[in-house]
């Protein structure tokens, strides 16, 4: 398989773009129809972004008064020149109904591209559909569907679960045979899961890295825009695009974004890694702590030095706070969904008053999961349990920060498996209850809740399935991550 | 978490039916039972950490800048009328 980089150099000199789009989108409306990774295929916008690409390429057939000069200089700076991209459904796409998984937004086109798809666009990437996810990010295996919407099958084999809530990225991701960005969005652990459960690799970024402007908001304090690909490399170039200071967003970091390409190619071996010896325990499954020995023996191979860290806090509350913290936060987001001023909206009774009107859109337009996380969100909250649950999660969430911190002063990178287990079948995941689904996140859960940056990448097969293994960096320290994780990931 | 449940549910604009609330609360019970294990930790002079990465306050200057105009407003919205968004009786 050709890699990225070659590939988009290849489309940037001599490539026909638009040719290349339409096949692209081809093979996607026919993994479509089994896989159902897209809730909508952008095919128009695609082929108009290729067309504006094409300008690029040849002078002669230019439509715009851009000078050769200066279209060659754009061409060279559009770094993911013509490499499809899918954005998943929670993320503004202008022009292009996004839903983020729920009914209640069925109809809703956004006037405006989110930030880091903006900046996708601008570095030359095309645009290819909204991919699917659980309704508003609310669950770990993408069957905790919003009502009208179908579960996605795992790449590898139909009858799993491709991991939620990014599943469809990460499904199309691994399933395209053509070089391709995801570009998907993590709470509690979306990104990293179906990319461990898909077999392709998953970076989510320190919390500010990439500006939240566009996201149809799950928990503000928690959702980060992140990529999949299948190569660490391609992460690396797609992160330096969308990182960086938005004004759009007030609580984007004003840090100067690292050059993560360079970091990619330098020498791991002065690296020390501490492996979270509380996830190897009798919680995973024998296959996964195997592939995670084999993946620390390899890194020791080229100079690591590694020991066992334990983080007793957050392997023991991370969790319940994570998800005290997260459905508080989903409950008041979630509450604009009213049906007025966008979105699903019915027809408003003579008699109804506001109240009756907008329970009944939420009533008949949330799903079940939906509708459990916005009432346990309600509860945490209510005046005489908030200081029991809420703002004692708040502070848990402190020194679940500071354990990691403190680690931090004496490693590099905290390396743990990213899921207890290979993806399950579709029929296991569905019989499990909501506590054991949320049990699921057990490893994902404390970077998520501490802002820090960290990556799945493959670590080994067992029965054909990929076991993901997960590599946690210091806030801001994206560099390290992406440069450890491309010595492991096996594609 | 029964007696709240239609407070709750009030508060929440959601309605659910009788054997959804029964089934419902039978989860949310054992969810907060689980969701109660924080309450082992000791946080005296803990502070909240609100968002996980410190946060500075970040104002623009206060000029006026240019925002939807009245029909990209109202472009998604599906019952208008004047252009204002027409809703249910107050």
């Amino acid at each position: 398989m050709i890699t990225a980089s070659n590939y988009i150099n290849h489309l940037r000199t001599e490539g026909d773009i638009f040719r290349n789009t339409q096949k692209i989108m081809e093979e996607c409306e026919k993994i479509n129809s089994e896989y159902k990774y897209f809730n909508c295929i952008s095919k128009d916008m695609a082929l108009e972004q290729a067309e504006e690409l094409a300008e690029y390429q040849n002078p002669r057939k230019r439509k715009s008064s851009l000078k050769n000069k200066e279209s060659d200089a754009s061409r060279t700076e559009k770094k993911l020149f013509g490499l499809s991209v899918s954005v998943k459904d929670c993320l503004c796409v202008k022009g292009i109904e996004s839903r983020a998984g729920s009914k209640i937004l069925s109809g809703y086109k956004p006037l405006f591209n989110a930030t880091a798809v903006e900046r996708l666009i601008d570095a030359g990437a095309v645009v290819i559909g909204k991919t699917s996810q659980d309704e508003f990010g609310f669950g770990s295996f993408n069957i905790n569907m919003g009502k009208g919407f179908e579960v996605p099958l795992n790449p590898l084999d139909i009858r799993r679960v491709c991991g939620g809530s990014s599943g469809g990225g990460a499904g199309i991701t691994r399933k395209l045979s053509y070089p391709h960005l995801a570009v998907v969005e993590s709470t509690g652990g979306s990104i990293s899961c179906p990319a461990a459960f898909c077999g392709v690799a998953g970076i989510t970024p320190t919390y500010g890295q990439v500006s939240r402007y566009g996201i149809i908001d799950y928990a503000s304090s928690l959702d980060k825009i992140g990529l999949m690909s299948k190569e660490v490399s391609t992460l690396a170039t797609g992160l330096g695009v969308i990182a960086g200071r938005d004004e759009k967003d007030s609580t984007s970091s004003e840090r100067e974004v690292d050059d993560y390409e360079s970091y990619i190619k330098k020498d791991v071996k002065k690296l020390k890694i501490g492996i979270i010896s509380d996830t190897i325990g009798e919680g995973s499954a024998e296959y996964v702590r195997e592939a995670i020995a084999n993946a620390v023996s390899k890194l020791e191979s080229f100079g690591v030095q590694s020991q066992k860290i334990s983080l007793p806090m957050t392997s023991k509350y991370g969790l319940p706070t994570y998800y005290i913290i997260s459905t508080a936060e989903a409950s008041t987001n979630l509450a604009k969904y009213c049906g007025l001023r966008y979105g699903a909206q019915t027809q408003i009774m003579p008699q109804q008053n506001y109240n009756e009107y907008f329970t009944k859109v939420r009533t008949d337009n949330l799903g079940r999961e939906a509708k459990r996380r916005i009432i346990l969100g309600t509860y945490v909250r209510m005046a005489g349990y908030r200081d029991h649950y809420y703002l004692h999660a708040m502070k848990v969430r402190t020194k679940i920060i500071e354990e990691y911190k403190r680690q931090f002063k004496h490693f590099d990178l905290l390396l743990s498996p990213t899921m207890p287990l290979i993806a399950p079948k579709m029929k296991e995941a569905e019989e499990l209850t909501p506590i054991q689904n949320y049990m699921m996140d057990i490893m994902t859960v404390g970077p998520n809740l501490a802002g820090l940056p960290h990556m799945s990448v493959t670590a080994g097969y067992e029965k054909g399935m990929p076991i993901g293994m997960q590599l946690i960096g210091n806030h801001f320290d994206e560099k390290k991550v992406l440069q450890a994780g491309n010595v492991v990931h096996n594609p | 978490m029964s007696s709240d449940m239609e407070s709750i549910m009030r508060n929440a604009r959601l309605e659910l039916t009788e054997e959804e609330k029964r089934r419902m609360g039978k989860e949310l019970t054992e969810i907060l039972e689980f969701f109660s294990k924080i309450s082992e930790v000791d946080v005296e002079g803990t502070e909240p950490s609100f968002q996980p990465v410190p946060i500075k306050g970040v104002l623009r200057e206060d000029e006026p800048k240019e925002g939807l105009t009245q029909k990209e407003a109202l472009a998604n919205c599906a019952s208008t009328k004047d252009g204002f968004i027409k809703g249910p009786r107050i």
